[in-house]
């Protein structure tokens, strides 16, 4: 351990709340996104128990608009980025053979702007004023749509919360993703090329550009709106002769890569696990640079096909629909090569191996619903219906969250020196994957009778209870799973099996330092000749860099 | 359909692998040395990019000829036409040419087109009717169109797609479409003024003294509002509120009393009425046949 000689005091608190170090970081932005995650997950329980039934009345329509708003701003906000940029902080000094992150106390500073963000945003539940005046939390929708948030329909200060909680969160996303950037290109051990990194490295590249790119488009926009609502601006005012549809233009602008900027660490978790449990090389290296960097450049085009039904002119409805199937393509390459990883190997079922596998299967059926909905006329009837909640679901949920699963019980042993319990990550999964199905898989079903988004009940009588009663009753059902999770880590923490260094005997540097690492990761700082630096020290006799 | 084809042999082909890759490649649990190490093969990959374009491509030239052929923007020949206003939370429907207005449920001929321009008079709504075509946004300063043909007699049920704040859900829609006849009829007595019926509890009377008409119209007799669905003809209509409810006295009596107890936080205001008032204005509302 190294002096502390600037600390006053040696408190475990203290240590925490100072700390610069990329580890301490990346472990609270985890902690915190697991905590909103069960609090969002909370709420989403809620909207299913009030759309159970038709015409239920467990929530009032304020707290269910405020709810559905909440539960989306908390899950991309509060979870999804906080997951990814804590993965990040903790792996990418790991991989790439460096002691710490290239600015460790604007690293801090990102981690804590995030924090109080997501403070803000949970006092408007005893802060705010919605809509109508009666509910605190935001409740216009994580999108946002003017003119509704204008002060004239929106005259409560809980769209003010929105505004200033995500700016402030995102200005931290945007100060971590330059550091991200800073350290992947400045920091690499000595041998890593760029195409020597982990393909980790790859992906978590490409997501800070996409978040460098995106984000600051959304804190424009939140400035401008806060203009509109505290200073009388007109940008978004359709009363004074705004063009509301300017909002979703610039909204989707962001809006959409950051849908990419959440999926692209779930490939990154995914990639690194799918090979060390077949235990093959990644299929095509290469190409998966390619098809990575080829979604982060048409991610940035395709924002309209949130928009199909604003009565856009057929030329940009033919563009946005023919760019959404483009990037259908890079991410079917990608779908392939973990097929290809698995086809040959010797797979082992171990909870991340589940999860991982569960996420290719998802993710691919997300993806092709995804490009239903870019044939036009079929988004026509679509879009905005349950079809869409279930469509993203399969992407986000059985796509995004099965992969932070993955990653969370593979590195796990790594960050704690502690096993998670196999047993009860095996069943967690199969509770998730058969609560999950029974949820997102009817809303599709739902979608296609004719169920708007975001309506705080339904009609009976018009084909739709069967397929919410089963929602619901997924929802349940996952219940068993989250629960079983969080019982696995308090039981894990305190008498999981000793990890060792390299539990499941893989191939990237962070295996090769102690579990959990010391303060500066490395003894002495590696240097590398192969993507898979482990492997070769494995197997001398037939090292990676021959082939590479 | 092309679409739903080619999704589903993806969809197998794709499953399908991994499914078998994961029982085939299952370990054994005795082996002790590494599979062979495959790092990738460039006809094989080059396959898996290029098939995707092509497909894509297919996809994308079938879909351009749709978006041009569905062009929304003229209205087909001989088409009703239809100004829709949508409004938190209720649609107006104007018929220009017919010269009436009306609220919450849209009569058509059968086997017409009807032709919709699509407004907005304050948040961004979105008109679908799912049985009969896809769904337009209603956008303040902007005016889109869509249009649909009902080929059948029928009630076609749809509501407010786009979220417009917090009755959004309770934004329905009703398009009734009957015979041509039937349509004429309706047609004929939606442009007369309100019927002149005596009303023994001065009904017609409270309705004038109270706020009502700062809202609502009811042609020949106040026409200063507008803001709110007009009345003239309440009574040919099957629900109050934009389908909140079913349009029944018992109903409009609760409605009156308070609003917010059929649609909470609706537009319009308890306006603290004693049960006398309430007798007296259902019974002149009764009358708008």
């Amino acid at each position: 351990m190294i002096d502390k000689p600037y600390s006053p005091r040696s408190s475990k608190l203290h240590e925490w709340v100072t700390t610069a170090d990329h580890k301490k970081l990346g472990v609270m932005y985890i902690v915190c996104g697991i905590i909103y995650l069960i609090v969002a997950g909370c709420e989403a329980l809620m909207i299913r128990w009030q759309l159970a039934v038709p015409e239920n009345d467990v929530l009032s329509a304020e707290t269910y608009n405020a709810f559905f708003t909440m539960h989306g701003t908390t899950m991309i906000f509060l979870v999804g980025m906080p997951i990814l940029l804590g993965a990040a902080n903790y792996f990418i000094p790991l991989m790439i053979g460096a002691r710490d992150m290239a600015f460790p106390r604007l690293n801090a500073f990102g981690f804590w702007l995030f924090f109080f963000g997501g403070l803000l945003l949970y006092f408007s539940f005893l802060g705010g004023q919605g809509l109508s005046g009666e509910e605190g939390a935001p409740d216009v929708g994580w999108f946002a749509y003017a003119p509704l948030t204008s002060t004239t329909f929106s005259p409560g200060s809980s769209t003010d919360y929105w505004i200033i909680s995500l700016f402030v969160a995102g200005m931290g996303s945007i100060m971590t993703a330059i550091n991200l950037v800073t350290t992947i290109l400045t920091m690499r051990c000595k041998g890593m090329t760029l195409m020597k990194m982990p393909i980790f490295a790859w992906m978590m590249l490409v997501d800070a550009i996409l978040i460098l790119i995106a984000l600051p488009t959304l804190t424009a926009i939140q400035i401008m709106l806060l203009l509109d609502r505290q200073f009388g601006a007109h940008f978004f005012d359709a009363q004074a002769g705004a063009d509301p549809l300017i909002w979703q233009h610039l909204f989707w602008f962001f809006g959409h890569p950051e849908v990419y900027i959440l999926i692209l660490p779930g490939f990154a978790f995914v990639s690194e696990v799918t090979p060390v449990f077949s235990r093959k090389v990644l299929f095509g290296y290469p190409l998966m640079v390619i098809a990575t960097i080829s979604i982060g450049f048409i991610a940035l085009g395709v924002w309209a096909h949130h928009m199909f039904a604003t009565g856009l002119s057929p030329t940009v409805l033919a563009y946005f629909s023919g760019a959404t199937f483009l990037i259908g393509v890079p991410t079917g390459m990608k779908i392939f090569n973990w097929i290809a990883t698995l086809w040959g190997g010797q797979i082992r079922f171990a909870t991340p191996m589940l999860f991982a596998v569960g996420f290719i299967a998802m993710f691919t059926i997300g993806g092709l619903t995804g490009i239903m909905l870019a044939v036009v006329p079929m988004d026509w009837q679509l879009s905005d219906t349950y079809f869409v909640v279930g469509h993203f679901h399969f992407v986000l949920f059985g796509g995004l969250l099965f992969a932070i699963f993955s990653g969370f019980f593979y590195w796990f042993p790594k960050v704690t020196g502690k096993m998670l319990n196999e047993t009860l990550g095996k069943w967690q999964f199969w509770f998730l994957f058969a609560g999950f199905l029974l949820t997102f898989g009817p809303m599709h079903f739902s979608g296609f009778e004719g169920m708007p988004r975001r309506i705080y009940t339904y009609m009976p009588n018009r084909g739709l209870e069967f397929y919410n009663m089963l929602s619901s009753i997924g929802a349940v059902v996952q219940i068993f799973g989250f629960g079983l999770f969080v019982v696995n880590v308090l039981h894990s923490l305190r008498k999981g099996k000793p990890a060792g260094d390299d539990p499941w005997d893989a191939w990237t540097l962070e295996w090769s330092t102690t579990s959990p690492p010391p303060p500066w990761n490395f003894a002495t700082i590696p240097s590398i000749a192969s993507r898979r630096p482990l492997w070769d020290t494995k197997h001398p006799d037939d090292p990676d860099w021959k082939y590479e | 359909m092309l679409v739903f084809g080619v999704i589903g042999i993806i969809f197998v082909i794709t499953q399908g692998a991994l499914v078998w890759s994961l029982i085939r490649y299952r370990a054994k649990g005795n082996e002790i040395t590494e599979p062979p190490q495959i790092y990738g093969s460039n006809p094989i990959e080059l396959a898996w990019t290029v098939i995707p374009i092509l497909i894509v491509f297919i996809l994308f030239l079938v879909t351009t000829r749709t978006i041009y052929s569905l062009d929304m923007q003229e209205p087909p020949e001989g088409a009703l036409r239809v100004k829709v206003t949508g409004h938190q939370w209720w649609w107006e429907f104007e018929y220009p040419d017919l010269d009436f207005v009306t609220a919450g449920e849209l009569h058509v001929p059968k086997g017409v087109p009807v032709f919709l321009d699509l407004r907005s008079a304050d948040v961004i709504h979105s008109f679908w009717v799912p049985r009969l075509s896809g769904k337009t946004d209603c956008i303040p300063n902007r005016e889109n169109h869509l249009w649909f043909q009902a080929d059948e007699i029928g009630t076609w049920y749809g509501q407010c797609a786009e979220f417009c704040g917090t009755q959004h859900a309770k934004m329905l829609i009703r398009v009734i479409s009957e015979e041509e006849s039937e349509f004429e009829a309706w047609v004929a007595n939606q442009k007369l003024d309100a019927p002149q019926v005596p009303t023994p509890l001065n009904g017609k009377e409270m309705f004038l003294s109270l706020a009502c008409v700062n809202c609502h119209n009811v042609n020949g007799i106040m026409m200063q509002g507008g803001f709110a669905p007009n009345l003239t003809h309440l009574m040919s209509r099957d629900t109050i509120a934009s389908g909140a409810a079913e349009n029944t006295p018992e109903n409009l009596k609760k409605w009156l009393r308070d609003p917010n107890s059929i649609k909470d936080e609706c537009r319009m205001p308890n306006m603290m009425l004693t049960e006398t008032q309430i007798d007296s204005l259902v019974e002149f509302l009764t009358t708008l046949k």
